[in-house]
């Protein structure tokens, strides 16, 4: 740095200032990024798509909760559960209308039964003195239809093929395990919210309501 | 202990009548989650001892004051109700298709409507009845000592259902003797039950009276299960031992003898089968 000519003459109240100047050979240190070309993938993907990805990601990893261990779920929502309805009643669609109404069950009808069937169970376990909130529930409790709605596309892809005896088996095993994960999943979720003397009461009726999805989708039949 | 004053959430709430109930449940406001909660204050094991209580009638042991004990709750009346809707419709479904599956132009249908019909039927005789049960024992309820609560009448006509349950589920199995003789069981269970619980409350107001309610509510419990049997497992029509029409070899006296049955049976067998 360039001292000052005759230091000491600002006086004391300028005296650390007599030392300071500015050059133009003074060194400009520090980093700076410039983020031109260097730029991998996953950033452009994860700025450019953040709530499609952030549903994809959060379904996947309910998914991956609902399959491997049960954790609390913090954030719920309720677009995984709405996708999951939607297509299930859309794919119990079609299916041994008579033209009377005695065939199987409409749109409305599945997705009153799933929807109505959730808020019902949440009602119940948080009458119980459940500690889980309201929304939390759906969200697991739609979440879970996750492998009925899997069982649905394998049986409508074995009905394809034929239904005949083989077929009813292949799908009823089918069915019959997606029930079974789906129940055991939802309620490894919902009835560590429970006092431990009224488990068996909240375990029931999600019990019923998967039993009765299952119903649906083993009874379907094309036309 | 008890607390006195307003609690959080509600502002307006009668807690000053808390000290003069003493140790019974305080009463909340209709509006808040809590009045609904006291509903609920069940155990599993209550519920399976309600359960086993619907289904044995003891003379002395009177449901609503035995079993229920001041406790009535909604959880069995509603989950009962609801099983055995479903009980009914996916039996009844699966009844249907055993018995009809011989017949060759039978097309399986799941018949999803028979839901809607028997929620509706269960849940209307699972409030109605005892809400003109209750209505009238109130309104001859002289000396007022003794009456039960909406609540509890609503309580015990839930648990009695119970006994139905399996009932539906046996009666899938194809022998109407069976089949009738487990509706015998199932209602003349649960009528007792039912019958005994109100027995005490009618027996002051005469002989004739007292006959009349528990006649009146052992044949409601009974037509209900007569009526789902009826509706829910209809008996296929009778099959002829006739062969069916279009696989049948036709030969002259053949075609004489049997009277046709359906209107298109003459044009098929006429048209793939040559008379000669």
């Amino acid at each position: 740095m360039a001292a000052a000519e005759g230091s000491g003459v600002g006086g004391p109240l300028f005296a650390g200032l007599a030392d300071v100047s500015i050059s133009e050979d003074i060194p400009v240190e520090g980093e700076i990024t410039v983020p031109v070309g260097s730029r991998s993938p996953d950033e452009d993907y994860s700025t450019l798509d953040e709530p499609v990805r952030d549903t994809i990601v959060s379904l996947c990893s309910v998914y991956g909760k609902t399959c491997v261990l049960p954790l609390s779920l913090e954030d719920w929502d309720l677009w995984g559960p709405l996708v999951l309805c939607v297509s299930l009643a859309l794919m119990l669609q079609g299916g041994s209308a008579d033209s009377k109404d005695d065939g199987g069950p409409q749109f409305a009808e599945v997705f009153v039964i799933i929807w109505f069937g959730a808020v019902v169970i949440t009602l119940n376990s948080k009458l119980l003195g459940g500690t889980i909130s309201f929304f939390q529930s759906l969200c697991v409790l739609g979440y879970c239809v996750l492998p009925l709605t899997v069982a649905m596309l394998v049986c409508r892809l074995v009905l394809l093929a034929g239904s005949g005896t083989v077929s009813f088996i292949i799908r009823l095993i089918v069915v019959v395990a997606m029930f079974g994960w789906s129940t055991l999943a939802s309620t490894a979720f919902l009835a560590d919210s429970q006092p431990p003397n009224r488990k068996a009461l909240v375990v029931y009726p999600i019990f019923l309501f998967y039993f009765v999805i299952s119903w649906m989708i083993l009874t379907f039949t094309p036309q | 202990a008890v607390t006195v004053g307003p609690e959080e959430g509600e502002p307006g709430d009668d807690t000053d009548t808390t000290e003069l109930l003493g140790g019974q449940r305080r009463p909340r406001s209709f509006w808040t989650f809590e009045y609904y909660q006291a509903f609920f204050d069940v155990d599993t094991h209550q519920v399976l001892e309600r359960i086993k209580g619907s289904v044995t009638p003891l003379p002395g042991k009177n449901f609503v004051r035995h079993r229920l004990r001041n406790n009535p709750d909604l959880y069995g009346p509603f989950w009962i109700c609801a099983t055995l809707v479903f009980a009914l419709a996916v039996s009844g479904n699966l009844s249907h298709l055993t018995e009809k599956q011989a017949s060759p132009t039978y097309h399986y249908s799941p018949q999803f409507h028979n839901v809607t019909i028997a929620a509706t039927l269960i849940y209307c005789y699972a409030w109605l009845v005892p809400l003109a049960l209750w209505g009238f024992l109130r309104w001859r309820q002289s000396h007022g000592a003794g009456a039960y609560s909406f609540l509890e009448t609503v309580c015990v006509y839930g648990y009695s259902l119970s006994a139905y349950i399996p009932t539906a589920v046996l009666w899938l199995i194809p022998a109407a003797w069976l089949q009738w003789l487990l509706l015998a069981v199932a209602a003349l269970l649960s009528a007792s039950v039912l019958a005994l619980t109100f027995w005490p409350l009618v027996r002051a107001d005469g002989r004739a009276t007292t006959l009349a309610v528990v006649a009146a509510v052992v044949s409601l419990h009974t037509l209900l299960a007569v009526g789902c049997k009826l509706y829910f497992f209809q008996q296929p029509p009778s099959a002829s031992p006739a062969p069916s029409p279009f696989h049948t070899t036709v030969g002259a006296e053949g075609l004489h003898s049997h009277a046709p049955q359906l209107p298109g049976t003459n044009i098929s067998l006429l048209g793939t089968h040559p008379v000669r």
